[in-house]
């Protein structure tokens, strides 16, 4: 293996850890409620920006941290009431709208408040590269990692072994069932947003000290999670990991090998592929209809 | 009678428009408002009959205005041209819809939401034929022998193209073809039980909404005389979700009252553009939830409840 595709490699991983987590915050609320969310870049945008914001205004870097996480987990949690009250009368159709709304007004607040410059946290450690097999890496892409898979872990553990991860799958499979067995569907759609936007905004902090961040960081973000936890299969939780990572990776070899300026064009094009091969995306089932 | 009332009151006020107020600022700012109402009314048809959304029209309005222009660029005549590229924006279309509406749900809204990131990178590279970021010089209309520039006239063109436009999908949605699209919205699973082949109404639908997308596109490269790939962006495509949406899904009184604030939104913004987003997205989030049917359906409650 050549140097340079290592470096791709690390740089994919970075970026596809974002996308990763994002579709599976994505994947967490669409199981929970059948809305595709458009926002949810945003959480990314407010979990990486208000944690910058914060270190500037002199605060420490884990209390930042937390405070930003906090600041989305309200945000995703506020949208979550409003979609409540608007799906009851509206139907799905009216919801997915109502994201992308959500994710405008959270947007033009932020721009509103803090202005359109770029900004970026410090490296949680050092910001010297570190040499790995010839390869450099940032300490930071490191950290970016061992926080991707403890997030994964922990949400693995929540989903398969925890009482209320289990109610929430059972309501994802069926909700009405579920309903019937006794269990709290309106708690579960809560849950799905809180913990889709903590995943968001602690993805965005651990990513801000390397992709940076501003108000609009957000938009792209959450388009590729959309199209990472659809290549993955609609609906599938390790389906919308697989799907953000390999999203991540093929970005940063098509702006290695090929250009720059067409890696935004790549998600889409893999989409098509694998709709042509197949149809539910990479780990999805036949069932489709999701009402 | 009363019924026919504000159409009547409408179109006098839209033809006298540019006499009595003539100043071409506002003459622009008309022109605008038609071209964004008519892909708006494009997209409201979509979404009000088969309740697909696409969050890519914008990308399919700067197909039809680039594709026209580049072929006016190699010496197409410029009414023919605005015609062939509405058609091979249709095709387009068609070929997406047989793609992506094979699957239940939002799928077709994902396939245009990625055309349209494809299209604005595209746009943006191709710098030998697009002229990249710096935008592509458009050939002006010729009618008759004669380049059209004037304001007025093309206000006249455009609320022309609207009106046939309206008229058009109004027909539409009143013929046997419309009257089982509205079956679909309503009650999917009883229009396929009465044999209405839905799959195939939707797909004629989308490329009905995408080839009027480009037309408008088409129409407003030549009238402007200068395109961009900002033409194509996401924004653009959320503004004509917006429009719709305000308006009232399906609604074409709505789409064209949709386009009319979303257009001059930024006019009466200029002074405030830092909160255009926060502004634009209160409007249409207020909206979704206050009026879930949109500004146009609860005041002609109104009206009727007055006249009758």
């Amino acid at each position: 293996m050549d140097l340079a595709i290592l470096q791709f490699l690390s740089s994919g991983i970075t970026e596809g850890a974002r996308y990763a987590l994002a579709a599976l915050g994505f994947t967490i609320i669409f199981n929970a409620s059948g809305v595709i969310n458009f926002a949810q870049g945003e959480s990314i945008m407010l979990g990486g920006l208000i944690s910058a914001i914060l270190v500037q205004a002199g605060w420490s870097l884990p209390v930042a941290i937390l405070a930003a996480v906090l600041c989305a987990t309200l945000a995703s949690i506020l949208l979550q009431k409003i979609s409540l009250r608007v799906l009851q009368r509206s139907g799905i159709l009216t919801v997915i709208v109502l994201t992308v709304a959500f994710g405008m007004v959270v947007r033009g607040t932020v721009r509103a408040a803090a202005g359109t410059s770029t900004m970026t946290l410090p490296h949680f450690s050092s910001a010297q590269p570190l040499s790995l097999m010839g390869a450099t890496i940032l300490p930071q892409t490191l950290w970016v990692i061992v926080t991707a898979l403890l997030v994964l872990a922990i949400l693995g553990w929540f989903f398969e072994c925890s009482r209320m991860g289990r109610a929430f799958m059972a309501t994802a499979s069926n909700a009405i069932t579920a309903q019937l067995m006794g269990i709290n569907t309106k708690m579960v759609l809560l849950l799905a947003f809180t913990i889709s936007g903590i995943v968001g905004a602690v993805a965005g902090a651990v990513t801000a000290p390397i992709t940076y961040t501003s108000f609009d960081a957000g938009v792209m973000v959450g388009l590729k999670a959309v199209i990472g936890a659809i290549l993955g299969g609609m609906g599938s939780i390790p389906g919308a990991v697989v799907g953000g990572f390999l999203l991540g990776i093929a970005e940063a070899l098509t702006a290695g090998y090929v250009s720059s300026a067409y890696k935004d064009a790549v998600s889409f094009l893999m989409v098509v592929l694998v709709f042509l091969v197949r149809p539910n995306g990479l780990f999805g089932r036949p069932a489709v209809e999701r009402v | 009678m009363a019924s026919a009332l504000p159409p009547l009151a409408l179109a006098i006020v839209a033809i006298g428009f540019p006499i009595v107020l003539t100043n071409p600022f506002f003459i622009a700012l008309a022109n605008q408002v038609f071209l964004n109402a008519a892909v708006a009314v494009s997209l409201s048809v979509l979404l009000g009959t088969t309740g697909q959304l696409s969050l890519g029209h914008a990308a399919f309005v700067a197909l039809g205005a680039y594709g026209s222009a580049l072929l006016a660029q190699h010496g197409v005549a410029v009414p023919a041209s605005i015609l062939i590229a509405t058609i091979l924006v249709g095709l387009l279309g068609w070929g997406l819809a047989r793609l992506f509406l094979r699957l239940a749900g939002y799928y077709l809204a994902i396939a245009t939401l990625g055309v349209g990131l494809v299209v604005a990178v595209v746009l943006r590279n191709e710098k030998e034929i697009t002229g990249g970021i710096d935008g592509l010089t458009v050939e002006p209309l010729a009618l008759w022998g004669a380049d059209i520039y004037s304001e007025v006239v093309w206000y006249y063109i455009l609320l022309a193209a609207l009106t046939l436009i309206i008229a058009a999908t109004l027909t539409l949605l009143k013929s046997p073809a419309g009257r089982a699209l509205r079956a679909l919205h309503d009650a999917e699973t009883a229009a396929i039980a009465l044999g209405v082949d839905t799959l195939r109404l939707k797909v004629q639908v989308f490329v009905y909404s995408a080839a009027l997308a480009a037309l408008m596109g088409a129409l407003y490269a030549h009238y402007v005389g200068f395109i961009s790939p900002n033409a194509a962006s996401f924004h653009r495509s959320v503004e004509f979700v917006m429009m719709v949406v305000i308006g009232g899904i399906g609604s074409i009184a709505g789409a064209v009252l949709g386009a009319l604030i979303i257009t001059l939104l930024p006019v009466t913004l200029a002074d405030f553009e830092q909160f255009e987003t926060l502004v634009a997205g209160s409007i249409l989030l207020a909206t979704l939830i206050f009026l879930p049917e949109g500004l146009v359906r609860p005041v002609k409650r109104i009206w009727r409840r007055r006249v009758s």
